[in-house]
């Protein structure tokens, strides 16, 4: 007795309430959602792989109907989208890397400005900013878009014509916010590293411009330019199949629009997140 | 006296044993054990209440959905063993026509919605399929609205477009699910005369006799008009024959289809 008693209270507590089995509700939660995100993966996967398969086998059949497709969607999430990367780019430019050369200044570290740079905004901030971008403006309006059409039936008179629904409403997509979202960072890049150098001209750093832009060309590597077009075209491939997915792979009622909506921008947020890691850890091999 | 026996036509499509599966919901069979060949010329009018599966049945006929038992063959191969591009080639063969306003693509005009099939399988500008959209459109009645927005049009008529959408590519087999659905008589006559003209053999089709199934809900119409008939009624399928067999019929599920 005078044992137990000289026990922790806390640990007694822990112990005890370890001890104690789960309730049957947690446990029925974690194990439906765990499937579901199995699920999902494997759907997801699935879906990609055939769309990949489709990309490589049929880029070439019936271009003259699926060749303007791809420009249109390069159109809908490149070129209307650009005011909205230029001004983001500025919004960067001088938020980010405005102060964080006149921070650098400061202290005497003028001469990281340009590796800086090109770490936050080259490899990192630039690309996700503008699949950010797309994904909100573009990948909502593609699980709609393709939710009315799977629950009006128009992908099964797709079919009935003979007509790869896939070839015909994915694989444009995929190639057009692909080339989209390449397109949209080298502009954000370019705008928001112009912009930073007006906000260190404003705040009278003493940093010439040749002195700045050649900081941030001799901080590029030719692997930079490599992987950055591997990166944002890795986004755009995610966030097309993964919207594509959730307004295709299910007839969906009217009203569970919206919920497809939200699970796939979730679902392209964790991607894309997911890509970025592989390639923080490519930039850190080489 | 010996007597020569035809060769056994080949059948266009055909159902072997198949339990029908509802679109929702592959594993529920809606309609059970069907055996059933279409040869080519025929024209059927298959009759059911709502909800007995018709429009499951016919896109199973037609290949886009696998039977959730028994086997399905068009133009006598199985689509499960089909190769993508022969698959392909086996449903433009085949002209369907859906329900409720044939599933147009609501966003392209009706001369788009036309020329998709014509574009995308002959890989052609919209441009070079000028004369033959135009063409189909004016058999169909469309010519004037050929530039509206296929969303813009009434049932009756989205549901021609439609059927100019099918027909564009000269199929030899059209499945129609429910075409007469909500017509008025004129709109009626006008499809019969029509598909009567088609399975005779029409200029469209140089004088070819298109093979029809058409599913309804209201069989009157069709009594003088289709050559074969047949029944779905509580999941299960029932062939009844020609005019003169089906006038001797007392299935209670046909005098539902046969009176008001």
């Amino acid at each position: 007795m005078e044992k137990e008693s000289a026990k922790p209270v806390g640990t007694s507590l822990l112990q005890d309430a370890l001890a104690l089995p789960l309730p049957q509700s947690y446990l029925n939660f974690v194990g439906r959602q765990s499937f579901r995100l199995l699920q999902t993966i494997q759907g997801v996967g699935a879906f990609a792989l055939i769309t990949l398969g489709v990309t490589f086998t049929k880029f070439n059949t019936a271009w003259r109907v699926t060749h303007p497709l791809i420009r249109a969607e390069i159109e809908r999430a490149g070129v209307r989208l650009l005011p909205g990367v230029v001004f983001l780019g500025l919004a960067l430019g001088l938020v980010i890397v405005g102060q964080t050369v006149s921070l650098l200044t400061k202290v005497g570290a003028e001469q990281f400005a340009g590796t800086v740079m090109v770490t936050v905004l080259v490899r990192e901030l630039g690309p996700l900013a503008a699949a950010l971008l797309v994904m909100a403006r573009v990948g909502t309006a593609i699980v709609i878009e393709l939710g009315l059409s799977r629950a009006q039936g128009e992908v099964e008179a797709l079919e009935s014509l003979g007509i790869d629904p896939v070839h015909y409403l994915v694989m444009p997509r995929v190639i057009g916010l692909a080339a989209a979202i390449f397109s949209l960072t080298v502009y954000l890049i370019i705008t928001a590293v112009v912009s930073g150098y007006l906000f260190v001209f404003l705040q009278d750093v003493p940093l010439r411009p040749a002195a700045y832009f050649s900081q941030i060309a001799q901080a590029l590597v030719w692997q930079d330019f490599l992987l950055l077009g591997l990166k944002t075209m890795t986004y755009g491939t995610i966030i097309a199949v993964v919207t594509c997915y959730h307004g295709l792979a299910q007839r969906l009622r009217l009203e569970e629009v919206s919920d497809a909506t939200t699970s796939a921008i979730a679902q392209c947020v964790v991607g894309c997140v997911l890509a970025d890691a592989l390639f923080i850890v490519i930039y850190l091999l080489m | 006296m010996s007597t020569v026996v035809p060769p056994p036509a080949d059948p266009l499509l055909e159902l072997v044993e198949a339990d029908i599966a509802s679109a929702g919901n592959l594993e529920l069979a809606l309609v059970k054990r069907v055996s059933w060949r279409l040869l080519r010329g025929e024209y059927w009018a298959v009759g059911g209440l709502q909800w007995s599966g018709k429009s499951d049945w016919l896109a199973t006929v037609a290949g886009l959905q696998r039977p959730a038992a028994g086997e399905q063959f068009l133009f006598g191969v199985s689509p499960a063993v089909l190769h993508q591009s022969d698959l392909v080639v086996d449903r433009q063969r085949i002209g369907l026509v859906f329900e409720n306003g044939g599933r147009l693509f609501g966003q392209m005009s009706v001369r788009q919605n036309v020329a998709l099939p014509l574009c995308y399988h002959h890989n052609c500008p919209p441009e070079d399929t000028r004369e033959t959209v135009a063409a189909v459109l004016a058999l169909t009645g469309l010519a004037e609205l050929a530039d509206e927005p296929a969303s813009q049009l009434n049932r009756s008529w989205r549901q021609r477009a439609a059927l100019a959408r099918a027909l564009v590519l000269r199929p030899e087999v059209l499945l129609l699910d429910n075409p007469l659905a909500g017509l008025d008589p004129r709109q009626v006559r006008w499809w019969l005369d029509l598909l009567d003209a088609l399975n005779v053999g029409h200029p469209w089709l140089a004088g070819r006799p298109l093979t029809l199934v058409a599913t309804t809900d209201d069989l009157r119409p069709w009594r003088t008009r289709a050559h074969q008939f047949a029944l779905l009624q509580n999941g299960h399928w029932c062939s009844l024959g020609g005019r003169a067999e089906m006038a001797a019929h007392t299935e209670p599920a046909l005098e539902d289809l046969m009176t008001l």
